[in-house]
């Protein structure tokens, strides 16, 4: 295997005319871009070596926001933890619920109720847009454009009122448990859901016209940081960051679970420029790549809602009898589930009792930032924003 | 491929390396010795028939009463598809499990095979002590650098205090009893 592939070229867009410079006297600084920073999403500190303007290398620390969610798994019931996974991954709490209850559904084989299953998936993929959006606002608001960020939360307060009379709560949901989910969609749910589909879908051609396609925007995202399918695959990275640079690898498609299989839609990967409008800069694995990506998924999103509340049979239990208080058969399983910032896998071990032996979760987000200190090298300082906002990390899942 | 054929595969090539195969259940799993792990990790990715690049994950687990250290590799084989475009698919998956000493616990490291493993082994020596030779960065990721025992260990004692930062309120302990 070609070793070289992996390595990162030097970005050919810099472009210093050293011999011209003379005797002018360069020093490199050590600067922190510290944990409490607007542009990192969260605690996260990288020191940065430059030379001028010129990063030469990046190095992350991360575990400011460690809170040992590993070790309180080894204490409590699967259903006791389902809590702690709302807070892995903050903005995407519903797809941490459920990658975990397959988790461990998978490990004891419960069977989950055919309409506990289609909620799911409509709260997962509410979930996904609901995520999507903060990333589009953010990132618009890292790369200095404020207005995309307001529109992306007025559309976020349609979905938290919906999982609201879901379940009670705006971000932490703890509502889909091993086994099910936990309360049934409350009366006049599909009504109002279908509504805020029919309202959304064409906002999503609005923020193109925003934020995408934008002179400016592009100018900032495009080919900066790209990042090969190969380095992709070797370094770990998954969801939008990954399908950003080609491999058209969705775990919704690939290994099905919950019901996927039975929706038709598409799985977007990273587009070259210029042809289908899409400006020329733009290459595949760039910045600007890792951001549209979440924008074609969000529409995919909607379809999938739609057809999941057309297939949903209109009643039936929600939970699976008796699986809070299930035992947890010696051995291990691991699963993994598409989660808006990649793959979320929990490895569980039982050793008979009712409390797992071990716990671990595997953050999309961890792995997706270890790649920074390999790719971040000749880049410029204005570039590292563009970057980690194009990962998309959130330090919860980071550090648990 | 189905995993007996992969197990059988594996066996085949190290046999005194495998001591274990589990192809059945949901997570059909080799065990394997640590001391040629690093040779068995690049046949793994390098073989035509397996082709193992991607690491999902490297959990460790404290194993208190058989005195062993496990870390589980969970791998995937990515396939790429015939029409440019389609989707791509799982060719193979399989996970492998490595024992050690918990008083002597050193794997070799797997970072310049898989760049994955490069923060998942930090974390596995920062919250288990599993000493990962040839790491190119050994140090802690999640906890403090100056941070004594490893936390996820089973007999890990909690600190009564961290640089006079206490962990006692006048309520009590705030170590956990269980």
């Amino acid at each position: 295997m070609a070793e070289k592939t992996l390595e990162f070229q030097p970005d050919l867009n810099v472009d210093f005319d050293r011999e011209a410079m003379g005797d002018v006297q360069t020093e490199e600084m050590i600067i922190n871009m510290g944990p409490q920073h607007p542009a990192t999403h969260g605690v996260l500190r990288i020191i940065l070596r430059t030379d001028g303007e010129l990063i030469l290398e990046a190095t992350p620390y991360i575990g400011y926001l460690h809170r040992c969610a590993e070790r309180i798994g080894e204490n409590l019931q699967p259903y006791q933890w389902v809590p702690i996974t709302d807070r892995l991954d903050y903005l995407a709490g519903m797809n941490n619920n459920h990658a975990f209850a397959i988790a461990v559904e998978r490990l004891c084989g419960i069977e989950v109720p055919e309409r506990a299953v289609y909620i799911r998936v409509i709260a997962a993929e509410l979930n996904r847009i609901a995520s999507h959006l903060v990333s589009f606002g953010c990132y618009g608001m890292d790369m200095g454009a404020f207005t995309p960020f307001l529109y992306a939360f007025r559309e976020r307060e349609y979905i938290m009122d919906l999982f609201e009379a879901m379940c009670g709560a705006r971000l932490t949901y703890s509502y889909i448990f091993p086994g099910g989910v936990r309360f049934d969609l409350p009366e006049g749910f599909e009504e109002r859901c279908r509504e805020f589909l029919d309202y959304f879908e064409p906002k999503i051609d609005e923020y193109n016209d925003l934020l995408s396609f934008n002179h400016i925007f592009v100018n900032r995202t495009a080919d900066v940081v790209t990042i090969s399918a190969e380095q992709a695959i070797a370094y770990g990275l998954s969801g939008p960051v990954l399908r950003a640079s080609g491999p058209k690898w969705d775990l919704r498609k690939v290994r099905p679970y919950d019901f996927y299989d039975r929706f038709d839609f598409e799985v977007p990967v990273g587009v070259e420029g210029g042809h289908d409008g899409i400006p020329h800069k733009i290459v595949v694995g760039d910045s600007w790549n890792r951001y549209f990506m979440r924008l074609l998924e969000m529409k995919q999103s909607v379809r999938i809602v739609r057809q999941a509340l057309d297939q949903m049979p209109t009643d039936g239990p929600v939970k699976a009898k008796g699986a809070n208080n299930v035992k947890l058969p010696s051995g291990s399983a691991y699963f993994e589930g598409e989660n808006p910032r990649g793959q979320l896998g929990f490895y569980i071990e039982g050793d008979g009792s009712k409390i797992p032996y071990r716990l671990k979760a595997r953050g999309p987000s961890f792995c997706n930032l270890s790649i920074c200190s390999a790719a971040c090298r000749n880049i410029l300082i204005a570039d590292m924003p563009a970057f980690i906002g194009s990962i998309d990390i959130v330090m919860g899942e980071v550090d648990r | 491929m189905a995993p007996e054929a992969i197990l059988k595969i594996l066996q085949e090539t190290f046999p005194d390396e495998v001591t274990e195969v589990m192809p059945e259940g949901v997570h059909p799993h080799a065990v394997v010795r640590p001391d040629r792990w690093h040779d068995i990790a690049l046949f793994l990715r390098d073989d035509e028939r397996l082709g193992f690049d991607w690491l999902r994950c490297i959990s460790g687990v404290d194993h208190i009463e058989d005195k062993l250290l496990t870390a589980v590799y969970d791998l995937h084989a990515t396939g790429k598809p015939d029409t440019p475009g389609a989707m791509w698919h799982v060719r193979n998956e399989i996970a492998i499990k490595v024992h050690v000493d918990r008083d002597n616990a050193h794997i070799p490291s797997v970072a310049d095979v898989w760049p994955t493993a490069d923060w998942h082994e930090r974390e596995a020596y920062d919250l288990l002590g599993i000493i990962f030779d040839g790491h190119p960065d050994p140090r802690r990721i999640l906890c403090c650098d100056d941070w004594v025992g490893h936390p996820l260990r089973k007999d890990y004692e909690f600190p009564l205090e961290y640089h006079g930062i206490p962990a006692v309120t006048e309520y009590g302990q705030t170590r956990p009893q269980h």
